[in-house]
């Protein structure tokens, strides 16, 4: 297959970036995305050219180190998908491909396809864990969980943290990355004692990064690789009121 | 696509592999006395560190991955001062996150019989007699806290309607050990570990330091001291020091080029450490996992796992008479060999990893081999999904079989699987004593990047274990032992150590850009890949790899004279980080094939052409191989030094492995 690239390239955070183009030929229909990218970069670097920057680890959709948007959609044309478990068969030949990084206030970019997403960790800084000591824990079937309820919990325990919900969002929210991991151990009993602090903080610091408001439109569900469900925000959203507005029954 | 541009080999086979042999490893620090009582005596016989002293204490830790989060995080907690570097842009993006099966413990939940003693049966036997007794019995006993822990950070494992967790079977085990999250349980133990960690990061007890590489370790006056790291933004070189140094940087299958692992795990923490003394302990005891998605193509980067839990409900055959080309459903029942079931009917599909690479290889060279190159078996779930039903199915592995129907465009669901072996993990590793410390003092290394626990085969769902056993059971205790002598020392940068590891760094970074030469750093690792698979991977020969060694070094020359790295030093530069791993892989290569040739015998993954028994069963040789083979850096282009720690037996008698 044969396909025209238009790959947003910038040097570095300093400078300003524009979209240049190049031409690859001879891509079998069963090579992933960041594949076709590679023999690209071979290419380039025959030709004495500066090779595309791009994240990318695991190549199988669980690091979430991989995130281009591609022609307009975080990781590209189908639903649900890293940009590494994206294949070519799914273009046509001849294609027009447009690369852009993914574009957030709080996702500078290092160079070309490669952005700084280090503000979701400081996001999980805040609270995104359950505070035990190593050496502390009961026997692990002392607090047996209902079914349901674990298996929701790992639902939205499933995260890659690729920040396509981000990239997706006209707002660039991190409302659903936010929202499931307060879901993930709000669903849980090792989870109750900090779930009102957890989801004030970690609220506050999603704020504090820049990223904007959820309006609920959901273009963050569609993009998600790891399917969180929209009512992982339904679920931060009740936290949260119910954390601000009702007197914490743990102080007497 | 471009053409993949193959480097002609000149044909000089003389053999030129050599070691010689240096004083046996004759302290590791492993307790004497009763086996079940060993780990609690030697905790109760460490030096402890008073918490207000703790604080004056720093430690360095490589890597963030099950181990290294999991220790860096209980470090923190204790009270030391941590530094993390890793060369990922987040903690959490370590390769551990792609472990899918499960984790065994000795927790008995099943009332099946199951025990710490079964546990460390098991994994000692699974290992072909390679591995220590006492390291391999501590690991099954922490195995019991690790779930507990885990689920306590809330890790959603899977369970029972009643609440309680669930447990699957693995191979190598007659029992069901196996905890897991759907096939995503080492992104929740690492998500878990990560929460940890993040949490002590929040605290101001560890301070993790993104996208920097370790590209040296500082050794002075023969005591760990520090490291040199790369900032892989701004490519500014930083010398950082430390009271120890935690190696928690994963194994090397990427050595092969093609493999499951992620393709920026490398091997270079490890081998800078080699190069500056470390031991490196069965370099080629290299784990190929029987059930992964096989090679489409020329531009293939990585290969893609298949979780062994498969096995748990699908059923490897291929087709009776050699070269049929049928659609697999239309071969009738009768007319399909169920060959692991044949082979081995008490374990049937579930034989460890080692035994249904080799047997997938050995159908596959009798010709019954499936697909376009006839490199691949069926693994059919067809029966599971009659007895199961969908919905269940689904359950279990509906990840995977997305996974599977992407890549390949076909639904497990219709058509069985076509799977063949690939390199995964590796059990070699850096040597280490008891305490996980290698020989150089103050130098440790947990997780897949040291030896220590399944000796020449691992079993499933054990690395998860073995990384967060070292993580947060062991290190944490061990450390302490050391950093206890260490309190008066005031670290410092301004040496000669230092400066003298820092010029070397730049020095190869210099080298490795000035080349400017014609071919591709992902040309020369793919061939560098393709020799070390055709002879050092499911069957070695001592010819194979006497060839091998040549056609390497040969290689690893015309890399300094040939390849072309873009750009500077002095930038973001995705393919000088990646030139500088495959140049390590180069010389690791070489060590790994010495080490394959040397062991005479077959065990575990380690399969010698020449000594097998009749059925093609490895063949091992406990009088003269019973050891670990520990390797010392002689220098460049020197031989290496071969150390022999003896493995002892007391408690188990090494049997010939038998799974039929």
């Amino acid at each position: 297959m044969r396909f025209t690239l238009r790959i947003w390239r910038q040097k570095n955070a300093q400078d300003q970036g524009r979209f240049e183009t190049y031409e690859v030929d001879g891509i079998s229909p069963d090579a992933s995305f960041l594949e076709m990218l590679d023999v690209l970069n071979e290419k380039l670097i025959h030709e004495g050219k500066d090779p595309v920057a791009f994240d990318h680890d695991c190549r199988e959709g669980i690091c979430g180190s991989c995130g281009l948007f591609i022609n307009g959609r975080a990781h590209g044309p189908l639903p649900n998908i890293t940009t590494c478990r994206l294949y070519m068969r799914h273009f046509k030949d001849g294609d027009t491909i447009t690369i852009e990084p993914f574009r957030a206030k709080p996702f500078p970019i290092i160079k070309d396809l490669v952005v700084d997403r280090s503000a979701l960790d400081r996001i999980i800084q805040k609270g995104g864990y359950i505070s035990v000591n190593t050496g502390s824990a009961p026997d692990a079937n002392s607090i047996p969980v209902p079914k349901p309820a674990a298996d929701r919990a790992f639902d939205y325990a499933t995260c890659i943290g690729c920040g396509a919900c981000v990239a997706a969002c006209k707002n660039a929210s991190a409302m659903l990355f936010t929202a499931a991991k307060v879901s993930h151990l709000a669903m849980l009993p090792q989870g109750q004692p900090e779930r009102r602090q957890r989801v004030k903080r970690m609220v506050a610091q999603m704020d504090i990064e820049g990223f904007g408001h959820c309006s609920n439109t959901g273009a963050c569900a569609v993009e998600c690789p790891a399917k969180i469900p929209l009512a992982a925000i339904a679920q931060l959203q009740r936290d949260f009121i119910w954390a601000n507005l009702t007197p914490d029954p743990q102080i007497k | 696509m471009s053409e993949i541009l193959t480097i002609p080999i000149p044909t000089k086979t003389e053999p030129s592999i050599s070691w010689t042999e240096g004083s046996p490893i004759l302290e590791n620090r492993c307790p004497s006395g009763d086996l079940e009582k060993r780990w609690t005596r030697h905790k109760d016989s460490l030096r402890l560190v008073a918490p207000h002293n703790k604080r004056k204490l720093e430690v360095i830790v490589v890597g963030a991955g099950l181990a290294g989060a999991s220790a860096a995080a209980s470090l923190g907690e204790l009270g030391y001062q941590v530094k993390v570097f890793v060369y990922h842009n987040s903690p959490r993006r370590a390769h551990s996150i792609a472990a899918q099966g499960g984790i065994n413990a000795a927790k008995n939940y099943r009332n099946d019989g199951d025990s710490i003693w079964r546990l460390f049966y098991d994994t000692i036997k699974g290992g072909d007699f390679r591995a220590r007794e006492s390291n391999v019995y501590r690991l099954a006993e922490v195995s019991v806290k690790i779930i507990d822990h885990c689920v306590a950070q809330g890790i959603p494992f899977a369970r029972e309607y009643g609440g309680y967790l669930d447990t699957r079977s693995f191979g190598g085990a007659q029992l069901m050990r196996t905890f897991y999250a759907r096939g995503q349980t080492g992104q929740q133990l690492l998500l878990g570990a990560y929460a940890a960690l993040q949490r002590q990061v929040e605290l101001g007890n560890v301070k993790v330091f993104y996208n920097h590489e370790l590209l040296d370790v500082v050794v002075d006056e023969g005591r760990a001291r520090g490291v040199i790291v790369r900032n892989l933004i701004t490519g500014e070189i930083h010398r950082v020091a430390g009271h120890a140094v935690v190696l928690a940087t994963g194994g090397y299958g990427n050595a092969y080029y093609l493999s499951t692992n992620a393709k920026l795990s490398n091997a270079t923490a490890i081998w800078r450490a080699h190069r500056r003394g470390a031991f490196f302990a069965n370099p080629s005891f290299v784990q190929i996992h029987p059930t992964c998605i096989p090679q489409s193509g020329e531009y293939q980067s990585k290969l893609t796992l298949m979780s062994e839990s498969l096995r748990n409900d699908g059923r490897v055959w291929v087709p009776r008479t050699p070269g049929d080309k049928r659609a697999p459903q239309s071969i009738p029942e009768n007319e399909r060999w169920y060959y692991l079931e044949e082979w081995y009917p008490s374990f049937g599909n579930l034989v460890p990893r080692d035994i249904a690479s080799r047997a997938a290889k050995r159908v596959c060279d009798m010709g019954y081999g499936v697909g376009p190159t006839g490199r691949a078996v069926y693994l059919d779930f067809s029966d599971a999904i009659k007895r199961f039903g969908r919905e269940v199915i689904y359950q279990r592995y509906g990840n995977l079989f997305e996974m599977y129907e992407e890549i390949t465009g076909e639904s497990p669901w219709e058509t069985p699987m076509r799977i063949y072996p690939a390199v995964h993990y590796t059990m070699g590793g850096l040597w280490v004593d008891y305490n996980l410390m290698t020989n150089i003092p103050g130098l440790y290394a947990i997780g897949e990047a040291n030896f220590s626990d399944h000796g020449a085969n691992r079993l499933g769902a054990s690395a998860l274990m073995q990384g967060l056993a070292d993580g947060y059971f062991i290190l944490p205790y061990t450390i302490g032992d050391y950093l206890a002598t260490q309190l008066f020392v005031k670290n410092s940068t301004d040496t000669a150590a230092f400066a003298d590891a820092e010029k070397e760094t730049r020095e190869r970074i210099e080298k490795v850009l000035s080349t400017k030469g014609t071919r591709t750093v992902d040309e020369f690792h793919r061939e560098l890949g393709k020799i070390l698979w055709d002879s050092c991977g499911l069957a070695r020969s001592a010819s194979g790899l006497s060839e091998a060694f040549s056609k390497v070094r040969e290689l690893r020359e015309r890399f300094w004279q040939e390849v072309r790295v873009p750009g500077t030093g002095h930038e973001f530069n995705q393919n000088l980080e990646k030139a500088l791993r495959v140049s390590d892989f180069f010389e690791l290569g070489e060590l790994m094939i010495v080490d394959a040739y040397h062991r005479e015998e077959s065990c575990g993954c380690h399969l010698r052409e020449e000594y097998q028994t009749e059925e093609g069963e490895a063949l091992r040789n406990d009088n003269e191989y019973a050891y670990v083979a520990a390797w010392e850096w002689a220098g460049e282009g020197k031989p290496p030094i071969l150390h022999k720690e003896p493995l002892k037996f007391e408690f188990v008698k090494p049997t010939v492995r038998s799974y039929k």
